[in-house]
């Protein structure tokens, strides 16, 4: 997708999950995408908010155009990298889409108030996985407008 | 779409051309045969719906919400602002679809927390398709919020 100044820049996608079979299958499913897009990995809400904020050794991490985050992480749940990352006024542009095995409705629900763009719970079965990640690489990486880069200092 | 409890999706198209109104509900209709669309045709309806006020008391809650930018009467950028400071109206998602590339309008936007941004394309087909995206990802793939009316 072009970007706004016409160039085609790959998309930086922050993925916050700990589980390895999911990063695995994610990486995998972003790869056959028709957007260039670099991947990046974090496994817990520490390393995510690290990252984020080019804390100590990311600090050259680039800021992503998208966020997908689980919910369920170590050292630091999701809810509360949600929290964070909504607190701060650079990061909170960033689309943060929850992706995630809990299907509680209070879970639902507080992330919408948290203000994440959207909520997905993850299937169990490869194939359903691997389409849902398809559809999230096509709309977002494709179909949506994202945040520019430029305008935030 | 219907969801678990087998009511229909409702979703807030808020948008003032006329044409764009009807090329929308034609998509949508080809999409999704059990989704009911409302049309507010200016910021000020648009809120009136939301806060299910005056002629609009009986509206039902939407599941998701799809704002223009350049509205008559209250344009879409204060309609988002104010959803998102509402405390009742912020969970919806609201989704800016408007033919505006304009760098600051995707900015302030995404500043004010709409839930996703999109352009409207030129081309009918594209448009259709769009539609018909926005249909299979918020509306099938998508965890919406429950409507609850006393949130």
């Amino acid at each position: 997708m072009k970007s706004i100044d016409g160039n085609y820049v790959p998309k930086e996608v922050l993925l916050v999950e700990d589980s390895p079979g999911d990063v695995r299958l994610t990486m995998e499913a972003f790869r056959d995408a028709n957007a260039p897009i670099h991947l990046h990995v974090v496994s817990d809400g520490v390393e995510a908010m690290e990252f984020l904020k080019k804390g100590g050794d990311r600090a050259s991490a680039p800021r992503p155009d998208l966020i997908l985050l689980d919910l369920n992480l170590p050292r630091m749940d999701g809810r509360e990298v949600l929290a964070q990352i909504k607190a701060d006024p650079i990061l909170r542009m960033i689309p943060t889409i929850i992706l995630t095995t809990s299907e509680a409705e209070a879970d639902i629900a507080k992330s919408y108030q948290l203000q994440a763009s959207c909520y997905l719970s993850k299937p169990g079965q490869l194939g359903a996985f691997e389409s849902l990640m398809k559809s999230i690489s096509e709309f977002w990486l494709q179909s949506a407008t994202l945040p520019p880069q430029r305008s935030i200092t | 779409m219907i969801d678990k409890n087998g009511t229909p999706v409702e979703v807030l198209l808020v948008e003032d051309s006329p044409g764009d109104v009807r090329l929308t509900q034609e998509a949508f209709r080809d999409a999704n045969s059990s989704l009911r669309l409302h049309v507010a045709s200016d910021g000020v309806e648009a809120m009136r719906f939301l806060k299910q006020e005056g002629d609009r008391a009986d509206a039902p809650r939407p599941d998701l919400v799809l704002l223009d930018l350049n509205l008559p009467k209250m344009d879409g950028r204060e309609v988002l602002a104010q959803i998102k400071n509402s405390a009742k109206l912020k969970s919806i998602p609201t989704v800016i679809l408007t033919t505006s590339d304009a760098e600051a309008d995707v900015a302030k936007s995404y500043q004010l927390q709409a839930n996703c941004y999109l352009t409207k394309p030129v081309e009918l087909d594209t448009f259709e398709t769009l539609v018909k995206n926005i249909n299979d990802f918020w509306l099938t793939r998508v965890q919406l919020p429950k409507q609850k009316q006393d949130d």
